[in-house]
């Protein structure tokens, strides 16, 4: 079940393969939802299941789907598990999704799916798919909790809508930073993530 | 005394080369040698002249252009200080104290985290120090307001040397002006501390000095702040004590403001000497008033009472806030304004208009001259590559003709 391979498939988009710092995709939502910590988290796992699930959908229907017309079946797959998605998170958990507002309905739009789709999914066994749509998944999550870690820490004094800035440094006059809230500032906190992941892998820096 | 340090130089400087001791700090070294005394190193390749006006001395006649509006904003600090305090006519050298106790430790807050950063990625990089810092370091703390944090510049001048000047490469390179961005990063990260009432005048006494209750009229509004906040009726604009104010007060500069920004009168003397020195680009300067005076003259012509700057005269705008400011220490800045003279003229209004525009017709923004400046930096190339291909369009036209009439 996790040979060697399997488990390249599954680790690998967590650091040398991520979606976000690697191959720069996802940007747009990382950017959109990480001022808070709790919205980020839901919003990593909601990929990560369509992700998978769409991966494994495809990969089964891999022989069937005409080529000309497959990234229409692609997006009628990725549709009905978004709206499943959406429709599950307005159920059991209401506040968050009105936070993340359109950003459920634009997992479709996702550059991560549509991408895994096209290079692993149509290509692959369903096991390695579903294996490759959490890894890939993942990634993506983690990217998002650290920056929405540090987006929520250092602009609400908050994580996960608990204070953790402690009272008596606001009282020698310590600030929330408003900037972290604005998207200006996801767009760097992403950048250092990835220029910290790059300097630490040397394999990965573009020579010129 | 100039042998004896030459001597010392001369001495310490085996440690600091690659082999020695202190061989981690050999940019340090070079930084303060070559501030010291010319340096002796030239060009190794081709024909070059060499200017004796290196970047080190044009930065310090920069800094010594900002002095008298330094000065008079640290004055001013403590006569707004006093004059709260019902203080009416305060000694002068009371104020200025006052005022220099409050501004001195933003100065060194700014040069210690500036030039800390610029020393040490300067070494890891083996680049050697480049003077950039020099003059951003006594822009940062003038363009702030007296009340904010020390902290909060700390935080901000760290920000926009790392994000706005080294990633980009360093000194020369940067996009945006290194001392706009940190005020800009302070103005949306800490909008709180960096506009409204309470924080353009001091509001406590330091070592004893200017100690009181304030009076009752007080309040502490700016004049740009007043036009802001207007609800209608009659327009007029009054000092912190509720007394009116005059143009000359306003061109003088005895209103509350940003520490150096205040003083148009000095301002324009720091201009003299930019542009005596030829450090400045004088068209830039002329067109920056240029530009918001044109704005303000439309605004004025169409009074309206949603947007009460445009109740205010064109020549009274010119003296507020810090448009002034803008046009003679941030427009000119060489690094990020347009290169070509067309260019510097069409830069220059637009940071003018834009500057006017965000001031009276965005009633979020009291002042707008820090946002012209940083869009237009963002346009500067733009407007370059436009008059450099134009003018290449010209040529390539009036050589066709001259073809044809062969």
């Amino acid at each position: 079940m996790l040979n060697k391979k399997n488990r390249a498939v599954l680790f690998n988009p967590l650091s040398k393969d991520n979606p976000v710092l690697v191959q720069i995709l996802g940007i747009c939502s990382s950017l959109a939802v990480t001022a808070k910590l709790e919205p980020a988290i839901v919003m990593g796992i909601s990929v990560t299941a369509v992700t998978a699930f769409s991966n494994v959908i495809i990969s089964f229907m891999r022989n069937t789907i005409p080529n000309s017309i497959r990234i229409i079946v692609q997006l009628v797959v990725v549709a009905a598990l978004v709206i499943i998605v959406d429709q599950v998170l307005k159920a059991y958990n209401y506040e968050v999704s009105k936070q993340l507002s359109v950003f459920v309905g634009l997992i479709i739009t996702n550059c991560i799916l549509m991408g895994r789709l096209e290079a692993f999914a149509l290509a692959n066994k369903p096991w390695p798919s579903f294996l490759d749509g959490i890894g890939n998944g993942l990634g993506y999550g983690i990217i998002l909790v650290i920056v929405a870690t540090i987006r929520e820490l250092l602009g609400s004094g908050t994580l996960l809508g608990y204070h953790v800035v402690p009272q008596w440094l606001y009282e020698l006059g310590y600030e929330n930073n408003g900037l972290m809230i604005l998207p200006p500032m996801a767009l760097i906190t992403v950048a250092c993530i990835i220029w910290a992941h790059r300097s630490k892998n040397k394999d990965l820096q573009e020579t010129n | 005394m100039k042998q004896l340090i030459k001597k010392y130089l001369e001495k310490i400087k085996p440690d600091f080369m690659p082999d020695g001791r202190l061989h981690s700090f050999k940019s340090v070294y070079d930084g303060f040698e070559s501030f010291l005394f010319t340096p002796d190193t030239t060009s190794r390749s081709g024909v070059h002249i060499h200017d004796s006006n290196d970047s080190k001395r044009t930065m310090i006649i920069v800094v010594i252009a900002l002095i008298p509006a330094l000065l008079f904003g640290m004055y001013n600090v403590g006569y707004q200080r006093y004059l709260s305090i019902g203080v009416e006519n305060p000694l002068f050298w009371n104020s200025f104290f006052y005022g220099f106790l409050a501004v001195l430790p933003k100065i060194v807050t700014s040069y210690v985290v500036g030039l800390g950063i610029e020393f040490a990625s300067a070494q890891i990089r083996k680049h050697e120090i480049q003077e950039g810092f020099l003059v951003s370091g006594i822009l940062i703390p003038m363009i702030c307001p007296v009340e904010t944090p020390v902290w909060m510049i700390a935080v901000a001048t760290a920000f926009s040397v790392i994000f706005v000047k080294e990633v980009f490469g360093g000194t020369g390179m940067n996009i945006f002006n290194v001392a706009l961005m940190t005020r800009a990063f302070l103005f949306f990260a800490y909008p709180s501390k960096m506009s409204g009432d309470n924080v353009f005048v001091a509001s406590d006494s330091i070592l004893g000095i200017g100690a009181g209750n304030v009076v009752n009229a007080y309040s502490g509004a700016t004049p740009l702040g007043q036009i802001a906040t207007h609800a209608g009726g009659d327009l007029h604009l009054t000092g912190i004590t509720g007394e009116p104010l005059t143009l000359w007060q306003e061109f003088l500069g005895l209103i509350p403001g940003s520490i150096g920004e205040t003083s148009t009168l000095f301002i324009l003397v720091g201009a003299a000497i930019l542009l005596f020195t030829g450090v400045a680009n004088w068209r830039i300067i002329l067109s920056v008033f240029v530009g918001g005076f044109v704005m303000c003259w439309i605004a004025n012509m169409f009074p309206s009472e949603a947007y009460p700057g445009s109740l205010i005269s064109p020549v009274e705008h010119l003296c507020l806030g810090g448009f002034a400011f803008a046009a003679v220490f941030m427009a000119t800045d060489p690094v990020t304004a347009a290169h070509t003279d067309t260019g510097r003229y069409i830069y220059g209004f637009l940071v003018g208009v834009m500057a006017m525009l965000i001031r009276i017709y965005n009633t979020g923004y009291p002042e707008g001259a820090m946002l012209a400046v940083l869009l237009m930096n963002a346009f500067a190339p733009l407007i370059d590559y436009c008059v450099v291909e134009s003018n290449v369009r010209r040529r390539m036209r009036r050589a066709k003709r001259a073809l044809k009439n062969e």
